[in-house]
């Protein structure tokens, strides 16, 4: 076997893992793989204007597609830009391998040009990282990387190579399968467990299932929505499973937590048993934890045993990939549980419904946030994935916007990272080339990695930014107002650029709308262009995002209205 | 309710397992007491013993965590056991050393060496009869005392 370069052997592991598309900016340490990939055409690279946004990109295209997402960075300043992103991913769970060079070995420790301990930086925010000592064990940890990235509950691997590492020449021999004897995640779940889990809920009168993110990553919607349909039993969804079931679904009580429906937080409050599939049981979730669910048994799967009763006493752990456990657990239900039994109980939640709507009063003087997306999602459900930035925008977006399946809707929801949207839904972009990627972002948010707007235009990712322009650090602003006196410390964004010119001068279309017939012209416009758009839309400047579960309140205790 | 437990862990020789475990302790906010580690002969593996204290649900986190490290083979979680723990001191040559002599022997101990102006002695026993040795020895004026921390095997 001929020898190959530690820069010849990253290239060719990305062939052989698959990689359609590499995100990246290039620098001194990792100019050697970069000259590896001016030389072949195995994959993609598409070259962003910041490091953050490389990642992002990849965390968006890993988690419209499933597979995993790849970002190379260099050294020092490179790599720390990347952080972010590693968090980001980490955070929600998101299977992606980044790269980053390093000062040649002789160099580590002596504080050289460009060098950071990143293995040291990116610890606590990967699922494993790597720092590469000789080009001899390269094949093997970049193999390591990715199954560890894909597998068990996934999530973000950093592989650190130095210098000298990508320039010594070593066998290339790439591992066809990778068994590691310290790490073997649970997959099948403990089937006495699941019978009792089964017999708990064929015995419970208030039922809830409480869908969680490890639903997508499973690839187990599906099935899921076979058990809510036999079983009729109410569910609510995190931020993170949202499309799980169908919007319209008649078991849906919509999402649930701090901006969650009435029905849905009290059906958490009420419930006598949690069947918690793949949440992580997040404080955004809970509110106040000796008030959560405090009337319920809780049975809790997930990949991830230390997930598994870190907040809240769980009564029936299921350890096991979500998946494999519901194709055991499904058809024991079909055979014990009698949907009737919880007639009276959906007869309560009803009435919550019908009671307090999720609702917005609308207005003709001016735009309602919550009506541009719900108009966005009656001319899309379907056929769009929706990204968003974070804020209130993130919340209305995952309030309104009509969801039909899994991995239609993009957010950074553990870390909760402005900045993430317009990278990400470039992600999706490339990722699911067919479908219109939007990416629903607020003024604040947008400008945080605007610069893309040229990596979208030079690479035709037409992805379409719709700016619910308030002119304020929204969410921040809502705090202030509620419990801050609205004492509005450093959140007017009155002062802004000229977004459409700015669309433009990076070579993309831009709008600015400030009623409901232009927004729809707008839309309908940028979609048939196909082209990189922004539509700047002036949406109501004091909306708030209603029901609210004050930060550490019971679930049970939402505001909401707000009156001034 | 506080515990206090001595957890082994398994561990790959690899470059950075030790700071990935001293990590998720200090990123967590959970309490070493104290850690040894040592290669396991004729392995790939070293054994790490920590000593540690919190709640039930603090200590079940901290297996869990533990058990995540990819480099992690293996964690033992400590009912039945017999811990040792070594410690040393320098005494000054001018204090009673046959009484210093005999209180080592007390605690499975000896002067393990007699220099120009000190004596250095050296203990191994249960990590609470250490700290009685500790606080006895005291009265002699130690110029220098080194634990060890403590190792533990099932029985
Ligand atoms: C990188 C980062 N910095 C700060 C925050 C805190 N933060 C959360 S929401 C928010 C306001 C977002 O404003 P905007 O993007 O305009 O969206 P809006 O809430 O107005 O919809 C801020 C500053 C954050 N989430 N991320």
């Amino acid at each position: 076997m001929a020898k190959m370069t530690g820069a010849q052997m990253v290239v060719e592991a990305m062939r052989e893992e698959g990689v359609e598309v590499v995100f990246g900016y290039p620098g001194g340490a990792i100019m050697n793989v970069y000259d590896e990939i001016y030389k072949h055409k195995y994959f993609q690279h598409i070259l962003t204007r910041h490091e953050q946004a490389a990642v992002h990109a990849a965390d968006g295209y890993a988690r419209a597609t499933g597979k995993v997402g790849v970002a190379f960075v260099t050294s020092g300043p490179g790599f720390t830009n990347a952080v972010t992103g590693l968090a980001t991913a980490y955070m929600d769970s998101i299977p992606m391998v980044v790269i980053s060079g390093q000062v040649p070995l002789s160099m580590i420790g002596t504080d050289a040009f460009q060098e950071i301990d990143a293995v040291g930086i990116s610890r606590p925010c990967t699922k494993h990282n790597f720092l590469v000592k000789s080009a001899e064990e390269l094949p093997e940890i970049l193999a390591e990387a990715f199954y560890i990235a894909r597998s068990g509950r996934p999530g973000p691997v950093h592989v650190d190579i130095p210098k000298d590492v990508t320039a010594q020449l070593a066998d290339f021999n790439y591992p066809k399968e990778v068994k590691l004897e310290t790490y073997k995640p649970t997959i099948k779940g403990n089937a006495r467990q699941i019978k009792k889990a089964v017999e708990a809920i064929a015995n419970a009168k208030k039922p809830v299932f409480y869908l969680g993110g490890g639903i997508i990553h499973s690839n187990s919607a599906e099935l899921v929505r076979e058990l809510v349909d036999f079983t009729q039993i109410p569910a609510v969804e995190t931020l993170m499973a949202r499309g799980t079931l169908r919007y319209d679904d008649p078991m849906l009580l919509g999402m649930v937590g701090m901006h969650g429906t009435y029905a849905a937080n009290m059906a958490m409050s009420e419930a006598d048993l949690l069947i918690a599939l793949g949440p992580r049981f997040d404080d955004r979730v809970t509110g106040k934890l000796s008030e959560f669910a405090k009337y319920a048994k809780i049975i809790h799967v997930d990949i991830d045993p230390s997930s598994i009763g870190k907040l809240v006493h769980v009564d029936y752990p299921i350890v096991g990939d979500l998946k494999a456990v519901l194709e055991e657990l499904v058809p024991q239900a079909k055979a014990k549980v009698d949907p009737s039994r919880y007639e009276a109980w959906r007869e309560i939640l009803n009435r919550y419904n019908e009671l307090h709507p999720l609702t917005y009063e609308d207005s003709d003087e001016v735009l309602k946030p919550e009506w541009v997306i719900q108009r966005v999602g009656e001319k899309l459900k379907g056929k769009a994935r929706i990204s968003t930035d974070v804020g209130q925008h993130q919340m209305w977006t995952a309030q309104y916007y009509p969801f039909t399946r899994p991995r239609e809707f993009i957010t950074s929801g553990g870390l909760g990272t402005m900045g993430f949207g317009f990278p990400a839904a470039m992600g999706v972009k490339r990722g699911v080339p067919d479908e219109i990627s939007i990416n629903i972002s607020g003024d604040g948010s947008i400008l945080m990695n605007i610069q893309e707007l040229m990596t979208a235009v030079e690479h035709r990712l037409p992805v379409i930014n719709i700016i619910l322009n308030n002119n304020y650090l929204g969410m921040v602003r809502q705090w202030q107002t509620f419990f801050y006196d609205k004492r509005y410390a450093e959140t007017d964004l009155s002062m802004q650029p000229d977004f459409v010119r700015l669309a433009e001068s990076f070579g993309g279309v831009g709008y600015r709308v400030k009623t409901k017939e232009e927004f729809d012209k707008a839309l309908d416009d940028a979609i048939s262009k196909g082209v990189v758009a922004l539509i700047d839309v002036v949406v109501d400047r004091y909306e708030n995002v209603l029901p609210m579960v004050p930060a550490g309140g019971s679930l049970y205790n939402m505001l909401l209205e707000y009156k001034d | 309710m506080i515990e206090r437990r001595v957890i082994s862990v398994i561990v790959l020789n690899e470059h950075g397992v030790l700071t990935r475990i001293t990590g998720l302790f200090a990123a967590r906010g959970y309490n070493i007491e104290s850690l040894t580690v040592a290669p396991i002969p004729g392995s790939k593996y070293s054994r790490l013993t920590i000593v540690t204290s919190g709640s039930l649900r603090v200590i079940e986190q901290i297996i869990k965590q533990l058990h995540k490290l990819i480099p992690v083979y293996k964690v033992i979680e400590h009912t039945d056991l017999i811990e040792k723990e070594m410690v040393m001191a320098k005494i000054p040559l001018e204090e009673r050393l046959a009484d210093v002599e005999a209180l080592c022997r007390a605690y499975n101990g000896n002067i393990v060496n007699i220099g120009q102006d000190s004596a250095i002695i050296m203990a191994a026993d249960e990590p609470s009869r250490i700290a009685n040795f500790v606080s006895a020895l005291k009265r002699f004026n130690p110029k220098e005392i080194v634990r060890s921390g403590v190792v533990a095997i099932e029985r």
